[in-house]
């Protein structure tokens, strides 16, 4: 009976939508022409302004407000403003510093590494004939098509824990206990130097990679052949060549691929609350506010939680906004 | 996925194979060849161990890694029961479902609303385009955890004003989507529609065709590509999707297919093979869409990001 359910609300949800455009329509062919055309991108915009006010910008200010609040625990008791002490106490908690530290170096690492990576084998690839190229592309590329618990499920075979004594069938322990001689070793709880972390930040790498891949394999092969041929007539080396040539003219893309990785970053939940759960020191902020909100059933620092990644997303923004003016200059 | 308003790739270029000083490439490529082969088989490597166990007995799971099976494949006791196992436990007849009754809307919609909206953006002219244009894309980065709260509350308002329950429901995911979606695809698809002849749309205006007329008759045919790449990535994003399935549809009769591999995941000790069963199944979807629409995929990608 679930695909009954499911094929009704389909129909019914999508009949709803196509009514409102109709009607929508129709209130447009009504109106006098002078009012029309001012109306009318307003009509377009409608359900857009609709959804976005509602759904996006009346909830990110009422999170701003609920971050100064505390929630009663009694039910039925309303909030109280309590000022700043969402935040004091969430910067005074050494867990809440580290899953700062954390955020900050998944922000470092994943997006440089990726486009590291992505780089080097969009250059590789580059070289190879097309039948070739476009088969290694497809295959760095299939993680991406991927869930992130999907990804979790993955990586379990890698990074898990069978105790001594075990037959060893997780990877990353079969070739430790082979190559050392040592007992198996529980990764995943290890965060002397954010050592599981970093296992962690791999996961969201090997995700990323195909992205960075894709874009950068288009502007290498955007970079004018002509430009390339002149340093080899002059004699410039390969990595020459590469350094001197290729890079700055793919410096823009290379930036847009960090920033969109960045953003990908800070919103990486899945991955990391399907593998940890966010314990053992692996948190980031949006796992943080996921457990301030229903395992310590604390609204009011939830709040503060995300109030804090919005500011850290701040720059992003900026970003965002100045390269697209410069993107209009030169229209 | 979200893109940057950079343009990324200016000019093509088409000497492709470098085929000038011929046979003294051949070498190069050979090593080149074999690099590649060796970093595509490391990063394809953990997916095929969760296929291997999938086609395993619990049995051997547990006596051997997977790797094992390329030292002795024939002595193995190959089996298809992890993945009946799986579909039962996933409960995969309904959630199936359930994740296509999620996702189907929360593709359409966006793309519609925002088609409209980008309509508006590249051939009207009103007050504040720019100041609007510019707080979608900021939008673009804004992080959906800070409407989460606020949203459920809202449904549970209006849950108990009405007597209409929405959280849990199908339709609380579409808005939610929906609504993150929006920056994006707008920006996206005005990319795309700045593209389109000017001249076209200015003869339809002469022959006296409404905005609506034009829109639905001319923009969104002519707009299919960029559309197509927008949908094939929501549908994507909205289908792999755990956390708002988590919070807004939650477990019960509605449960999608993501929800219920998490769960199927923290059942492990009743046999790893039904887990890497169960995430192919979960798989199968966006890898057949993945396989079968690639060049729209990475067209898309690409187009998030080039005007």
């Amino acid at each position: 009976m679930a695909i009954f359910s499911a094929v009704i609300s389909v129909v019914l949800g999508l009949g709803v939508s196509f009514l409102i455009f109709w009607l929508l329509n129709w209130v447009v062919e009504k109106t006098h022409d002078k009012t029309k055309a001012r109306l009318l991108p307003y009509v377009f915009l409608l359900p857009v302004i609709i959804l976005v006010a509602v759904f996006l910008l009346y909830p990110a200010l009422r999170t701003f407000v609920e971050s100064f609040m505390e929630q009663s625990r009694r039910r039925g008791e309303g909030a109280k403003f309590v000022g700043l002490d969402n935040y004091i106490s969430l910067f005074t908690d050494p867990n809440f510093l580290s899953v700062l530290i954390n955020n900050f170096l998944w922000v470092l690492v994943v997006p440089a590494a990726s486009v590291l990576i992505g780089l080097l084998i969009a250059i590789l690839t580059d070289r190879l004939g097309h039948r070739r190229e476009q088969s290694f592309k497809a295959m760095i590329f299939i993680p991406m098509a991927i869930s992130g618990v999907a990804a979790a499920v993955t990586w379990r075979f890698i990074y898990f824990y069978a105790p001594p004594g075990n037959p060893q069938i997780y990877l990353l322990n079969a070739i430790w206990t082979r190559l050392t001689g040592n007992d198996p070793v529980t990764w995943l709880t290890i965060d002397a130097a954010r050592l599981n972390s970093f296992l962690l930040m791999f996961i969201g790498i090997w995700l990323q990679v195909g992205f960075a891949m894709v874009l950068l394999s288009a502007a290498v092969k955007g970079v004018p052949e002509e430009t390339i041929e002149a340093a080899r007539l002059d004699g410039a080396s390969e990595r020459r060549t590469f350094l001197l040539v290729i890079v700055p003219q793919i410096r823009g893309t290379v930036l847009a691929v960090f920033v969109t990785v960045t953003i990908f970053v800070m919103k990486t939940f899945d991955v990391i609350y399907a593998m940890t759960g966010g314990q053992y020191n692996t948190s980031v902020l949006v796992v943080d506010f996921y457990s301030q909100l229903f395992s310590f059933q604390n609204p009011g620092k939830a709040a503060a939680v995300v109030i804090v990644l919005m500011i850290a997303v701040v720059p992003l923004i900026i970003y965002q906004i100045r390269s697209y003016k410069s993107q209009e200059e030169l229209r | 996925m979200t893109a940057t308003p950079t343009p990324l790739v200016k000019v093509k270029r088409k000497t492709k194979d470098r085929n000038k000083d011929g046979t003294v490439r051949e070498k190069p490529r050979v090593l080149i060849t074999i690099i590649m082969g060796i970093i595509a088989v490391a990063w394809l490597f953990p997916l095929l161990g969760i296929l291997i166990t999938s086609f395993r007995s619990k049995a051997d799971v547990d006596a051997s890694g997977w790797w094992t099976i390329f030292l002795d494949p024939f002595g193995q006791d190959w089996s298809l029961q992890a993945f009946g196992d799986a579909w039962v436990a996933l409960d995969a007849g309904t959630t199936f479902w359930n994740s296509a009754a999620v996702t189907i809307p929360a593709t359409v919609l966006p793309v519609m609303i925002a088609a409209m909206a980008a309509y508006a953006f590249t051939f009207l002219q009103f007050r504040g385009k720019e100041i609007y244009f510019a707080v979608t894309l900021a939008l673009m980065v804004v992080p959906i955890q800070i409407a989460v709260i606020p949203i459920l509350q809202l449904f549970v308002w209006f849950g108990n004003a009405t007597g209409i329950p929405i959280i849990g429901q199908y339709p609380a995911a579409w808005i939610v989507h929906a609504t993150f979606a929006m920056p994006l695809a707008i920006y996206i698809l005005r990319n795309y529609m700045q593209t389109l002849p000017n001249s076209l749309i200015e003869a339809a205006r002469v022959d006296g065709a409404s905005h609506f007329q034009i829109f639905w008759r001319l923009v969104v045919p002519m707009s299919v590509p960029a559309l197509a790449s927008f949908a094939i990535f929501q549908f994507l994003w909205v289908w792999n999707d755990f956390f708002v399935a988590y919070l807004f549809i939650q477990s019960g009769p509605n449960q999608v297919l993501q929800q219920g591999l998490y769960s199927l995941l923290g059942q492990y000790g009743q046999g790893w093979q039904r887990v890497a069963a169960g995430s192919f199944i979960v798989l199968v979807v966006p890898l057949l869409i993945f396989f079968l629409l690639q060049r729209y995929f990475v067209r898309g990608l690409t187009a998030g990001a080039v005007k």
